[in-house]
């Protein structure tokens, strides 16, 4: 009887005589520096999802939005992800996308709208936009926003585990009081505290968990509703920073896994590196 | 009325007063230590979807307490929506900043800090605090710092809205009405009617309980 190939055996091991099978596409320098990590890049050919509020089409910060969609609940409960047109409802999202913007100039932004007017975001929505956005593949996904409601935390982990795996980058930030929510506190994704310098490409790693980076969430000139701009304090800021950086770092090295990319990210970090 | 309604009552009543002490509390202190203008805790009310001003320190001390208003409102809408604090340096720059709003309580403060007051999972007011001397540079130990308030308030708004279901359960309509009033007749019954009424409850709990 022909023995069946290794690769279709439905197992997690690794049998001797496959180690080529796994050999990783580029070498990495003895060590890892930002030119390495990303020196030219703006982000090409990376595509980046903002799950927010929608983000406002036309406005000079953001520049060019490729998709537009939203996530609505009819009113018999059923969850629907639609195109939209109708921008941004408060302003929150098109802050995020003019910060990755001003990071990654060249990347692709998708925004899907789950946050209402006034942030009225519903549980279910919020399910059902990730879950949408993992299922669309995009290399980086910003979530700039968290649940305390426990009862959506299985879910989300589920969710961030799947994006994880798929190499999807889930980029969430942290609540600004101390308190438990979700999704930034699973290991699956990198999670995102603010630092107070001025500096956009100021990062730096934690190694006292459950926030892993901070980067810069303090007083910062946001992109906003009707072209306007708006100082803004909090993680929700800090994060799409990260998020913009990931995307550079995805530009040069598309090859990447999260693990990778959070190693990355490590070793450049403004306390680790001391390339800042 | 029997000593022991009134005891209920005081109780519940007294325990009110306490935790609205409490808040005003809290919101002196959070104006003192940002020297802001001013600082309020508002209540939500989830049957009527409003924001309810509970305590009030500096402007607005002596007119904005019990006054309403929408709870999608302003800067404290949006804070009890995201559960998230904000600081607004300059209001009429934010559109999150309901100007109708804060010209309705006479006062309408150039920046503002809001945070919300989170107990588990459940949002159950805002702590807002006004105008901070306009030359200090806002950092992040002062967003800690207000979360830390944030804590006292919500711990005091929680028991503030216990005291008041209490009180609504005992009180005269109250789905518990009846035992406070069979509570009141026992004590003042004679005798022998009170050892009856007794027997009768213990045989009441047994059929609850078993």
């Amino acid at each position: 009887m022909a023995r069946p190939r290794e690769e279709d055996l439905p197992a997690w091991s690794l049998p001797a005589g496959a180690v080529e099978r796994i050999a990783l596409p580029t070498a990495w320098p003895e060590r890892v520096t930002r030119d390495w990590a990303w020196e030219g890049a703006r982000g090409e050919g990376v595509r980046v999802c903002v799950l927010d509020s929608g983000i406002e089409l036309d406005h000079p910060l953001v520049g060019p939005v490729q998709h537009s969609l939203a996530v609505t609940r009819t009113r018999d409960g059923v969850v629907e992800v639609h195109e939209d047109d109708a921008g941004d409802l408060c302003g929150h999202g098109t802050s995020c996308a003019g910060i990755i913007r001003s990071l990654a100039p060249d990347c692709e932004l998708t925004s899907v709208r789950v946050l209402g007017a006034g942030y009225t975001g519903s549980g279910p929505v919020l399910l059902a936009g990730l879950e949408w956005a993992v299922d669309q593949g995009f290399d980086v996904i910003n979530m700039s926003l968290s649940t305390t409601k426990k009862q959506f935390a299985e879910t989300l982990h589920e969710l961030a585990d799947a994006a994880y795996f798929r190499r999807t980058m889930l980029v969430a930030s942290a609540h600004n009081m101390p308190v438990e929510s979700f999704p930034w506190r699973f290991s699956s994704v990198i999670s995102v505290g603010s630092h107070e310098d001025p500096d956009p490409l100021a990062y730096y790693y934690n190694p006292a968990p459950p926030v892993e980076f901070f980067a810069r969430g303090l007083e910062v000139d946001v992109a906003w509703l009707g072209g306007a701009t708006l100082r803004c304090t909090g993680n929700s800021f800090a994060t799409p920073h990260v998020a913009g950086i990931c995307a550079l770092i995805l530009s040069r090295h598309p090859e990447l896994t999260p693990f990778q990319l959070k190693s990355v990210l490590y070793l450049t970090a403004s306390n680790v590196s001391g390339d800042a | 009325m029997s000593d022991l309604r009134d005891a209920v009552a005081a109780g519940v009543l007294g325990a009110e007063e306490s935790y609205r002490e409490l808040l005003r509390s809290v919101v002196e202190t959070a104006r003192a230590i940002f020297r802001a203008r001013a600082s309020s805790v508002f209540l939500l009310d989830e049957e009527a979807d409003e924001l309810v001003f509970e305590a009030v320190a500096g402007e607005g001390a002596a007119t904005l307490v019990g006054r309403r208003f929408p709870s999608s409102t302003g800067v404290a809408g949006w804070v009890l929506v995201t559960r998230q604090p904000l600081v607004v340096e300059d209001v009429g720059a934010d559109t999150r900043f309901s100007r109708e709003a804060a010209e309705s309580t006479g006062y309408v403060p150039k920046g503002l800090m809001a945070v919300p007051l989170l107990v588990e999972d459940r949002a159950l007011g805002v702590l807002e605090v006004l105008d901070r001397p306009s030359e200090e540079r806002f950092t992040l130990a002062e967003m800690d710092l207000l979360s830390l308030f944030a804590n006292q308030a919500a711990i005091a708004l929680d028991l503030l809205q216990r005291a008041r279901r209490a009180q609504a359960a005992l009180a005269g309509d109250g789905e518990l009405g009846a035992l406070a009033r069979i509570a009141s007749q026992l004590e003042s019954a004679p005798e022998e009617a009170r050892a009856a009424g007794l027997e009768l409850l213990s045989s009441l709990e047994r059929l609850l309980g078993s």
